[in-house]
């Protein structure tokens, strides 16, 4: 789908750049042994700055769902109504998405749900998610 | 802590006014009717420009918003705050002032808003602000988090983050749409009896459930309305509020909180910010959540109401659907609060916790009309900034609570 020109911040960089290869990394303090979410040029916790990226599994549950009925921006008008969700990774982290591949109206909170990819142009790819039982077909919202 | 303690009422509101027209829009400049509604606040006040040494903005101008605006008065400050925390930027002024007051930095302060969204709109501008300049920080490599890692995902902002808040506490908690939809019939009943309210005529349950839907489970009255509108408050010390001819409002006691900036990052969407503001405004006030007589709970949206009322403790976290449900928050009922009309159905200008404050300013003063709760002794003013992110809770109370 179309979206919005993806801004890059210099502290994700590395989570851009493993969208590439369609890797979904996550930041990880190594003192507190924890992930967190979004990127940052140190961790939330302990502002420690021992920072190393680790693939997720890309598996979680839908924690809050929203059909948008109007198109946030320009690019979203063909895609209304769509899903905007707030995901929990089984990692800990959770994270705004778009819930794809699936009727926006039947997505459930507590719903188990799995990463899928929407590419950029540029080759980068924007992290979304469908639900666990439903095949991927594309990622069409 | 050595020191100064805080001192319930030592600080009030002498000074209220707001300016607002039933048709949304005003006419004139931004700073023309910023001035004729701080001259309007000051005239109730039985004060003058003259007397002001304290001024609090957070908006207008381009870099430093009281500064700016208290040249454009004349004013020569010894204290300022522009404190920006969205629509409960006016709660944490007033907070911060009656502190100022109780150490002698200040003695009368302004606090002012103004915004004009609809008639800008219409003139072919932006209305509220938006991500302009944005590009050219991204240039540098610095990108605001929501745009990084929210706006990919067309979220309409703010009422999808509210929609998201709002989808929670119904999974979790059965919160119903017709429960959220009483809390706007309510609001709307407010608003028939004042004059200044854009939305006047009757609202019922199935009205809000029939509107269109903007961010699912939100329907268009679940939301507030855009018009322009501004405030102005005055505030001073306890000793020279006594000589003044208006009745004060005591700031018994006042408090800010906030958790994140972006909906991604609450930490419970259940649960605001408000759940620690609340509480400690009404532990400085020495009173407790069942002695207030009237609320003024910030309305962007229906959802907000019912957070705030379990957060400052009105009613049990969860049980806000079947606490509004009876329509006790209208006028006449067990719980009169957004007695104003609110943001729902009376004005939006964008951060409406200016009007949250003006409203309880008068329901203390027994100047609210045809709106007056009888019997007021306490009053709260809640507001709520960004997208449920910060909260500031005021307390207000007549002389009988000193």
């Amino acid at each position: 789908m179309t979206r919005p020109t993806q801004l890059e911040s210099t502290e994700a960089a590395p989570y851009w750049e493993a969208t590439r290869a369609r890797q979904l990394v996550l930041p990880w303090c190594t003192t507190c042994e924890r992930p967190f979410w979004y990127p940052r040029a140190a961790c939330p916790g302990c502002l420690g700055t021992d920072i190393e990226w680790r693939e997720a599994t890309g598996r979680g549950a839908v924690y809050a769902v929203s059909v948008q009925h109007n198109a946030a921006l320009p690019e979203f008008k063909d895609q209304v109504p769509y899903a905007v969700a707030l995901v929990e990774l089984d990692e800990g982290v959770r994270f705004m998405t778009n819930i794809v591949n699936t009727d926006p109206f039947g997505v459930a909170i507590g719903q188990r749900v799995r990463l899928t990819w929407d590419p950029v142009e540029d080759g980068r790819a924007i992290a979304v998610f469908e639900p666990e039982e439903e095949a991927s077909s594309g990622t069409d919202l | 802590m050595p020191g100064h303690e805080w001192k319930r009422g030592a600080a009030a509101i002498v000074g209220a006014a707001d300016m607002v027209s039933p048709t949304g829009e005003l006419d004139g400049t931004p700073r023309a009717i910023e001035t004729a509604v701080i001259g309007e606040a000051l005239a109730g006040a039985g004060l003058t420009i003259a007397d002001v040494d304290g001024v609090a903005s957070c908006v207008g101008g381009l870099f430093m918003p009281s500064v700016e605006l208290a040249e454009y008065l004349g004013v020569q400050a010894r204290w300022t705050d522009s404190t920006q925390i969205g629509g409960s930027s006016f709660e944490a002024h007033v907070e911060h002032a009656a502190a100022a007051i109780q150490l002698g930095l200040a003695e009368v302060v302004v606090v002012s808003y103004v915004s004009l969204p609809r008639s800008t709109a219409k003139r072919g501008g932006r209305g509220f602000s938006g991500a302009a300049g944005q590009a050219d920080a991204a240039a540098a490599g610095v990108v605001a988090p929501r745009l990084e890692w929210e706006m990919p995902f067309g979220m309409q902002s703010p009422v999808g983050a509210y929609a998201l808040a709002a989808s929670r506490h119904q999974a979790v908690y059965g919160t119903t749409s017709e429960q959220l939809a009483q809390i706007a019939v309510d609001t709307r009943r407010w608003a028939a009896l004042n004059p200044k309210a854009r939305y006047r005529d009757p609202l019922s349950v199935d009205d809000v459930l029939a509107s269109p839907m903007v961010a699912s489970p939100l329907h268009r009255f679940d939301c507030c309305l855009v018009t322009d509108g501004a405030g102005a408050l005055v505030l001073t010390s306890a000793e020279r509020a006594r000589d003044l001819p208006a009745t004060p409002a005591y700031v018994l006691g006042a408090a800010t909180a906030h958790s994140h900036q972006m909906i991604s990052q609450m930490p419970d969407l259940t649960v605001t910010a408000g759940s620690v503001s609340g509480p400690k405004a009404f532990d400085l006030a020495g009173v407790s959540a069942s002695e207030v007589d009237v609320a003024e709970l910030y309305d962007s949206f229906t959802i907000t109401v019912l957070l705030a009322l379990e957060d400052l403790g009105f009613c049990p976290k969860g049980e806000g659907g079947p606490f509004v449900a009876d329509g006790k928050l209208g006028p006449g009922g067990a719980f009169p609060a957004q007695t104003s009309g609110g943001g729902l159905s009376y004005t939006h200008p964008g951060m409406f916790g200016m009007f949250l404050l003006v409203e309880a300013a008068r329901q203390i003063q027994g100047a609210a009309g045809p709106r007056q709760v009888p019997d007021v002794d306490v009053a709260v003013a809640h507001g709520v900034g960004g997208v449920l992110s910060a909260t500031s809770t005021v307390v207000l109370g007549t002389e009988a609570t000193l």
